[in-house]
């Protein structure tokens, strides 16, 4: 058969973003040589290439770098250690077997046998037809990020005068960077009544402009036949249904949304790993193994982080298990135990607690459902508090990052629960 | 001097075109818009009817029962997808039971075959997400659905393969009566024509008006719809209609040939005919009503909504006849639904008029009824899928990630006779941008595909239509 081009290797990790490159150098690092990464652009560094602004690697290289500087970092050591990828490749199929199917244009079609396997295809963007916004349908509507993409990629402008709907991190950034190539942006309005990207980004990209920040806002109506011309906007309730009377209209050639990411996990299905309902990530242990034995994930596939550096850092520790794996370090036999959001958590990864896992000491990503001014983490098992964190300021833009000692769990089984809520 | 012009690119024109290519005849198709199938033939339910609906007598009736067997062969010969998943009217009360009865009867009426009305038992086996207050239903085996812009664009390019000359971007301002036949004074100099053939949709009486004022009036009529993410295709198997009332048809829910789930439409009497914005209080409605024929409708994954306007005439038939006192001039006006369905028959219907009214058609030696699909990259075997990333590497490069749609086929759309030329035509002929990111990741490569190929410059390449700029400049 000369249909696929086979071929084997102990790791094969998926996507060449941030998550991917961590998680291929740590495994390589921790022993493992043969490793294979696959990208379906035409470079290393996901995302991070587009992402021109500085404020990336405060906590892992303790400096604010450039998107692409800080993937450079990683594409330079990945490079140094002889670790081999492919661009231009798409993956079409992950099986429980573990065998990788991928195409691109020079070799066709590939079937990789691999002994463990790292998902990290990162995140996409919601779109309009997700938020179901009437109206026409005109050339000018944008997701913050293909915006962002054209912009600093590209080398195109894509409007004059813009409105953008949602105030996550990526439309904040766009917001600037549009007032920054002579465009003008009318506002930026959001449904809730607080911002939905970090604190930083509001004040560096909005209030240094004066770009006005619409909340308890919505759109509601798109204007163009052609090309977009306005939209209309209104106030909403604490419920988050309009206000009758508070519709306006801004005109405008040009609406980015930025209006939340989901984690890209067709791949993952198709696989029948299990995926949770909040994060829409694949459900993870704390060595972020899937609910499929040796396939690991990491990154924004797994739940959309706001800082790079937590991705860099979850996908070391996936690397570093891919490894433990795939030298039978840790069996897939080990008692698992639940980790479950408490009052007013949204969520918590990893979802589960391998308690025979790697000798590390747990950390766990979370984030608020509310604004919350002086609160407490607190950490139970079984409903028997086992740690308070205390937070001056929780807000549900700002993902929450926090460690226990592996001492510092009480010896329980595998009926145990841990749970994490906010006070 | 052309035989025939052909006033309008939807479904109607491109199959009149289609079916006369098979003559030795000089055709010209004007189209005003950047593409083909870009009004009411983009925007419908794409529903092939059986054609129990149409009240016996009429040339709806007739013409729909005619057009739907007729499908299978031009599907396959298009290479364009048809499903025959038949369809369900459901019932919910003894009323509606009764109207199901009549409509059964009014089906035999047509002469539609394969009619049959089954219980409440037999609803759920097949259609388990079904309203739990179902009583009955009207199977109608013989519907079926296909991708209407799909169908209309292999009509058009395969007409245009046979020397069907196409001309976009064209807009018919003026028709004179001369000795020999008509002088159509365009937007882009005039054309001299034997034979008119006027397939303008919801445009159809102002164009008569150009020649001679119309003796019929076409009202532009709304309907609204929403699109879900394929994985909720499955939600229904059939084509699911709602019992018609005096309230009018309610609204349908279908999986769509290509696996989404489509909802709509509603029905709203517009003054505009080239406003085909959708409204929040029509987007709600067809979700509130839709949930009255099936369970669990997805709200949440919605991926787009879009409306079209049918072109309701105030004689509540299809008007297809030769304009009295101007032999040549043919009208094909208040196309509504089922016009889709009766497209094939009403072609066959309008050559006899052409013959009756004295063209001579003489068949094309090298006439070739085959336009080879566009591969569906991802729908192919493995085998398939490597012989054709041989002879051409651009298979091997997935360009749209959600319906995992390569440059090799986005390519090909381009080059084709009446091929894309704009981001929306190559999302119509190859789904690019289709899926549930709307174009988010592949948009810029489409763009920048689109510019390689046709030798533009990337601020030129159009989202749609003209005017549908999508970059303003460089930086
Ligand atoms: C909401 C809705 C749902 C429907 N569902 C179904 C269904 O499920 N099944 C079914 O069988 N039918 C259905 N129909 C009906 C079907 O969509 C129409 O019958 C069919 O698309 C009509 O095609 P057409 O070619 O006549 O018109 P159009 O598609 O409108 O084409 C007319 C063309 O003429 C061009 N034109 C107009 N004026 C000029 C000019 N001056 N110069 C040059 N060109 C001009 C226009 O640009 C346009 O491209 C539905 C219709 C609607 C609106």
């Amino acid at each position: 058969m000369t249909t696929y081009k086979k071929a084997c290797y102990d790791l094969v990790v998926i996507g060449g973003g941030p998550a991917g490159l961590a998680a291929a150098i740590e495994a390589k690092k921790n022993g493992i040589h043969h490793i294979l990464l696959l990208e379906r652009d035409r470079e290393l560094g996901g995302i991070l290439q587009q992402c021109i602004h500085n404020g990336f690697g405060i906590h892992v290289f303790k400096k604010e770098l450039t998107g692409p500087e800080y993937a450079e970092n990683f594409i330079d050591e990945l490079r140094d250690l002889g670790i081999e990828y492919k661009l231009d490749t798409m993956v079409l199929g992950v099986h429980e077997n573990k065998t990788v199917e991928a195409v691109n244009p020079q070799e066709g079609l590939l079937s990789i046998q691999a002994k463990a396997v790292v998902l990290a295809m990162g995140c996409r963007e919601r779109t309009r037809g997700a938020l179901n916004i009437p109206g026409s349908r005109p050339a000018g509507i944008f997701t913050a990020g293909t915006a962002q993409r054209l912009v600093n990629i590209e080398g195109y402008m894509v409007g004059k005068k813009a409105v953008i709907l949602g105030s996550g991190d990526i439309g904040l950034i766009m917001a600037r960077r549009m007032t920054l190539e002579g465009a003008k942006v009318e506002a930026v309005v959001e449904m809730m009544p607080y911002p939905g990207g970090l604190n930083r980004n509001i004040v560096q990209c909005l209030d240094d402009f004066d770009i006005p920040l619409l909340l308890s806002h919505t759109v509601v109506n798109v204007y163009g036949r052609n090309r977009l011309e306005g939209v209309d906007i209104m106030k909403v309730d604490k419920d988050r249904q309009v206000i009758p009377g508070t519709q306006r209209r801004i005109e405008c050639d040009t609406m980015l949304l930025s209006v939340g990411l989901i984690p890209e996990n067709e791949l993952s299905v198709d696989c029948g790993i299990k995926l949770d309902a909040v994060t829409q990530g694949p459900i993870v242990d704390n060595s972020m193994e899937t609910s499929a034995e040796g396939v690991f994930a990491c990154g924004n596939v797994v739940h959309v982080h706001d800082l790079v550096d937590f991705v860099t850092e979850e996908s070391r520790r996936a690397g570093r298990s891919a490894v433990d794996y795939i030298q039978r370090k840790t069996t897939a036999t080990g008692v698992k135990i639940k980790v479950v959001p408490g009052e007013t958590v949204r969520y918590v990864v990893p979802q589960l607690v391998n308690l025979d896992g790697p000798d590390m000491d747990f950390e766990f990503f979370l984030r608020s459902r509310d604004v919350h001014d002086r609160a407490s983490l607190v950490i139970s098992l079984d409903g028997q508090k086992i740690k308070t964190i205390r937070k001056r300021y929780l807000v549900p833009g700002e993902m929450q990052h926090i460690k226990l000692k592996r001492k510092a769990l009480p010896v329980c089984s595998g009926g145990s629960t841990l749970s994490i809520s906010i006070v | 001097m052309y035989d025939i012009t052909i006033i309008g690119g939807g479904v109607t024109g491109c199959f009149i075109a289609r079916q006369l290519c098979r003559y030795d005849l000089e055709v010209v198709l004007i189209e005003k818009n950047y593409d083909v199938a870009n009004e009411t033939t983009k925007a419908n339910s794409g529903i092939i009817h059986s054609g129990y609906d149409a009240r016996p007598g009429t040339l709806k009736a007739k013409l729909n029962t005619l057009g739907n067997p007729m499908f299978d062969e031009i599907c396959s010969e298009l290479g364009v997808p048809l499903k025959r998943i038949g369809s369900l009217t459901i019932a919910k009360t003894n009323k509606e039971m009764g109207t199901l009865k009549k409509l059964y009867e009014r089906g035999c009426t047509n002469g539609i075959p394969q009619l049959s009305l089954i219980d409440a038992d037999v609803v759920r086996r097949i259609e388990p997400n079904i309203h739990h207050q179902v009583k009955g239903a009207l199977l109608a085996e013989t519907a079926g659905i296909v991708d209407p812009f799909c169908l209309t664009i292999a009509l058009a390019e395969n007409a245009s393969d046979n020397g069907t000359e196409v001309k976009l971007e064209t807009r018919i301002v003026g028709i004179d009566r001369e000795k020999d036949g008509y002088l159509l004074t365009t937007d882009g100099g005039s054309i001299r024509s034997r034979y008119v053939i006027s397939c303008a949709g919801v445009y159809a009486e102002e164009i008569n008006d150009l020649l001679t004022p119309s003796h019929f009036k076409i009202a532009p009529r709304k309907g609204d719809y929403v699109v879900f993410d394929k994985k909720t295709g499955g939600l229904v198997n059939h084509v699911i209609f709602q019992c018609p009332s005096e309230k009018g048809k309610g609204v349908l829910v279908t999986p769509t040939v290509h696996g989404n789930l489509l909802v709509g439409p509603d029905s709203e009497v517009v003054k505009c005919k080239d406003d085909v914005s959708t409204t929040r209080s029509g987007l709600d409605e067809i979700l509130a009503t839709s949930a009255k024929s099936v369970e669990g409708i997805p709200v949440g994954m919605a991926i787009t909504n879009f409306s079209g306007l049918r072109a309701t005439p105030d004689t509540g038939d299809f008007i297809i006849e030769e304009l009295k006192g101007h032999k040549g001039f043919i009208n094909v006006a208040g196309i509504e639904s089922p016009g889709l369905t009766a497209s094939p028959a009403i072609a066959d219907y309008v050559i006899e008029i052409l013959k009756s009214s004295g063209l001579d058609l003489k068949t094309k030696a090298d006439f070739n009824p085959i336009r080879e699909p566009i591969a569906e990259f991802i729908e192919l075997s493995d085998e398939e899928k490597s012989t054709l990333i041989k002879a051409n590497p651009l298979y091997g490069r997935v360009i749209c990630r959600c319906e995992n749609i390569t440059e090799g086929e986005i390519v090909d759309s381009i080059r084709r006779n009446v091929g894309a030329r704009s981001v929306d035509g190559v999302k119509r002929r190859v789904r690019a941008g289709m899926g549930r990111c709307q174009g988010g990741f592949c948009a810029p490569r489409i763009i920048e595909i689109l510019a390689r190929e046709l030798q533009k410059n990337a601020c030129q390449i159009l989202k749609d239509e003209k005017d549908s700029y999508i970059l303003s400049g460089g930086i």
